[in-house]
């Protein structure tokens, strides 16, 4: 691979054609329309093409390829869940991972760090034990380890937190790593693109017209387009579209902050997780430290951020890491989570027929974005849900069989 | 930082008050079916819009109902729960 780069810099023009085609005009139909192009969505129309052979895709963007929540969030990957049915999904999605760069050709920066869930109380301590014991058994790489460990993987770290809450040990994860966002979206969505599916950017759905139970077509601000399966994966919008299509669900929207630091020498090396005071940090290939804390507290459809948000984590921050005291803040932004009651996703199939569902993906989406384009796109060619996301699917609130993820979301939310 | 009004106490900071979700009608247990009362506990309307919530203010413990615009992120009225919800 290094060598290619050479032609870069040996060559006049640009080597290399532009990323993505555009396409000035929607055609009248597709056999796939997919809402959103952001990860989850790019990556079901690669699988589509690359596994079925079904390149008659259109997707669908209101503003640009990964401008949704792919590029907001915090690049962390792991699979240390804790009910079963997580696991293996996520340590499915851990897998795919790793070979993603070489699929497409293109550099994630996916970077394996491994990953501490700090405990600071008895009973944080006791789900790490459990959540340890459900990965072993599902052989995902998994431990709980003491103080020590923590402080040899971070040295800078104040183990007594400010004094208050001192950390009893940790759930330590070594696969947990970190890849470049913005370029997972970019991987998908060449790869698709390359095969055949058309990326309409600029492009938001206005409504969706079902008949008998059945979609048939989508109005979008650029014209009509007639079709038997619709793909919503849009994060923070779900529950505009799903208005369109009159489901309903338990999905709620808050905002999740982040924020970044200025860029520093590398010192920290694994990523840091702590629920008790709703932190997470990493620091990234270019220095900066990426952190991000728990939801805000109530519901909005806004990706504004808040200065009460970076007093509230800077001052955690410092609690952990006291000799950032210094260090600038240089960027904070908002995403819109789509929640669900038991932190895990809607899945699948919906009351209506051709309409699928990729949604409540909250604040664990982006760890997923290879599975999910996976089974999902199994699920639309098959109409029958992918094995691995049949305990995801919507009509486990009407049967009240919860999945009850809530103890491995990664701050207490 | 975002003030909200109590109708108790006044404009306040939004991190004294407590936000408590969109003001529903319970149907009656003993007379609606599983899926009614399924609809009830776990479904919400999550669509952006104007909404009738339940919010506290937890310093005087003040409970009320604020009518907020989810998207724009402004509040339009606040006021104490009459009995008609």
């Amino acid at each position: 691979m290094p060598w290619r780069l050479l032609r870069f810099a040996l060559n006049k023009k640009h080597p290399e054609p532009r990323m993505f085609t555009s396409h000035n005009k929607l055609k009248s139909s597709y056999d796939v329309v997919i809402i959103g192009a952001g990860g989850h969505g790019l990556a079901a129309a690669y699988y589509l093409a690359t596994e079925h052979g079904i390149k008659n895709v259109c997707v669908l963007e209101k503003g640009y390829i990964g401008g949704g929540n792919t590029g907001r969030n915090t690049t962390i990957i792991r699979s240390n869940y804790l009910t079963p049915e997580g696991v293996k999904f996520y340590d499915e999605s851990v897998r795919l991972w790793q070979d993603l760069s070489r699929d497409f050709d293109l550099n994630l920066f996916y970077a394996n760090r491994g990953h501490f869930t700090l405990a600071h109380t008895d009973s944080a301590l006791r789900t790490m034990r459990w959540r340890a014991e459900v990965n072993k058994h599902y052989g995902v790489a998994s431990e709980v380890v003491g103080p020590e460990a923590v402080k040899e993987a971070a040295p800078m770290i104040d183990l007594s937190c400010a004094g208050h809450s001192p950390i009893l040990g940790a759930l330590y994860h070594a696969p947990g790593s970190v890849a470049r966002h913005d370029a997972v979206a970019w991987g998908y969505g060449r790869g698709a693109d390359r095969r055949g599916v058309e990326i309409h950017q600029q492009t938001e759905v206005l409504g969706i017209n079902v008949q008998g139970g059945k979609v048939k077509g989508v109005n979008t601000s650029r014209g009509y387009i007639s079709t038997n399966k619709v793909l919503c994966a849009v994060a923070g919008s779900t529950p505009r579209i799903l208005k369109m299509v009159d489901v309903r669900t338990p999905i709620y929207i808050h905002p999740l902050q982040a924020m970044v630091s200025e860029p520093i020498k590398p010192w920290l090396d694994p990523i840091l997780v702590s629920g008790s005071l709703h932190v997470y940090i990493s620091q990234s290939a270019r220095g900066e430290l990426v952190m991000g804390a728990s939801l805000d507290p109530y519901e909005l459809h806004a990706t504004r951020s808040t200065l009460d948000f970076v007093e509230g984590l800077t001052s955690h921050m410092l609690d952990m890491f006291p000799f950032l005291s210094s260090v600038k803040v240089m960027r904070q932004w908002a995403g819109m989570a789509d929640m669900t009651p038991d932190f895990a996703p809607i899945m699948g199939k919906t009351p209506v027929e051709g309409f699928y569902l990729d949604s409540g993906w909250g604040t664990w989406g982006f760890k997923a974005t290879p599975v999910c384009g996976k089974t999902m796109a199994h699920t639309l060619v098959n109409d029958t849900p992918h094995p691995l996301i049949t305990g995801f699917s919507l009509d486990r609130f009407s049967n009240y069989a919860l999945t009850g993820e809530k103890g491995a979301a990664s701050v207490g939310h | 930082m975002k003030i909200m009004t109590c109708p108790l106490n006044g404009p306040r900071p939004v991190s004294e008050f407590f936000y408590w979700g969109e003001v529903r009608p319970m149907p009656d247990p003993d007379s609606c079916t599983d899926a009614e009362w399924a609809d009830y506990v776990f479904n919400r309307n999550g669509a952006p819009g104007v909404k009738r919530e339940w919010w506290c203010h937890t310093p005087s413990n003040t409970w009320f109902i604020a009518e907020r615009d989810t998207e724009k992120d402004i509040v339009l009225k606040t006021y104490f729960y009459q009995g008609d919800a």
